[in-house]
């Protein structure tokens, strides 16, 4: 799998990203720079990782949107590549228009540090082709704005075309729409989630339950 | 030329930090606050002299970046 992590000033999960990454497929993603105009090529994914891009100045993942490297970006998902975006990357997804909806300050207005359960609502996607259909899986949670919200329209739309990927078991803590922790594209190459898989791949440091997400990803992109 | 452009929630979408608000001047003794929306004042000082233009410009600034239009409505006013 040929990957690469974005990193913007105030990014700080993206070295836990490149060791999930690195972890699956044996050798290390490419970094690249907001100022970066082009991506490698050849590439199977991009990964938007999680932090405070910007300073969460304006609204959380809204400079990041506008950064020169998002064209590219733009470019590569219009072009069908793979996007995955977590946190910070998801609320960029949503600021950049590449997912619907919007992340909000989380309901109860406290930031979130902790553990929290995911149902995996699909297994036929790259993202999520490595967990067991109808999975529960333990994440990290590290956010003050995972509120995901969209308009009842678009709720719909989400719902009838199955693009929820994943929804927070037991007490939604952020307040989601309909529990909402992760949301695909309608072509499903698009991913964004608020809870930190990547944070969850080592026996020694949090237990392995989100390297699932990973391995499958390794598994789609495998060079034939 | 000078802009403000006001960026609000919409009406509807949960505003936590307007809800805080309301919840701390309801213990400073204030009574009676009904509803606190909290939202976002810029104020942009453009080159452009023209007043149509420069108001265009501000609302195509709102619309691309100075508001998310899923969550927030805008309003921009010459000052």
């Amino acid at each position: 799998m040929k990957s690469a992590v974005v990193v913007f000033p105030g990014t700080n999960r993206e070295r836990d990203m490149a060791i999930a990454l690195e972890r699956v497929c044996g050798h290390r993603p490419a970094m690249l720079w907001h100022r970066d105009t082009a991506l490698p090529t050849g590439l199977d994914l991009v990964v938007l990782p999680g932090g405070f891009s910007y300073g969460d100045y304006l609204r959380c993942g809204a400079m990041a949107a506008q950064s020169p490297i998002m064209a590219a970006i733009r470019e590569f998902a219009a072009g069908g590549g793979h996007v995955l975006g977590v946190c910070n990357g998801f609320q960029m997804l949503c600021e950049a228009g590449l997912l619907p909806g919007a992340l909000l300050k989380n309901a109860a207005l406290r930031f979130l540090a902790q553990d929290c359960s995911l149902s995996v609502e699909r297994t036929d996607t790259v993202f999520t082709r490595g967990f067991a259909p109808g999975a529960v899986f333990r994440a990290t949670m590290a956010h003050g704005d995972g509120n995901y919200f969209c308009d009842a329209e678009t709720l719909a739309r989400l719902e009838g075309e199955r693009l929820v990927a994943l929804r927070y078991v037991g007490e939604n803590l952020n307040g989601s729409v309909n529990a909402i922790a992760g949301v695909l594209s309608p072509n499903l190459r698009v991913l964004g989630l608020m809870p930190h898989p990547e944070n969850c791949v080592d026996p020694l440091v949090g237990g392995t339950d989100g390297l699932p997400m990973f391995a499958g990803l390794a598994e789609a992109f495998q060079p034939a | 030329m000078k802009i403000k452009v006001t960026v609000m929630p919409k009406p509807g979408v949960l505003d936590p930090q307007g809800r805080a608000i309301q919840q701390a001047l309801g213990s400073l003794g204030f009574a009676g606050v009904q509803e606190v929306r909290a939202g976002k004042v810029l104020l942009l000082d453009l080159a452009e002299t023209d007043p149509a233009a420069a108001r265009a410009t501000a609302e195509a600034m709102a619309r691309q970046l100075l508001a998310n239009t899923v969550i927030e409505s805008f309003s921009v006013e010459l000052v």
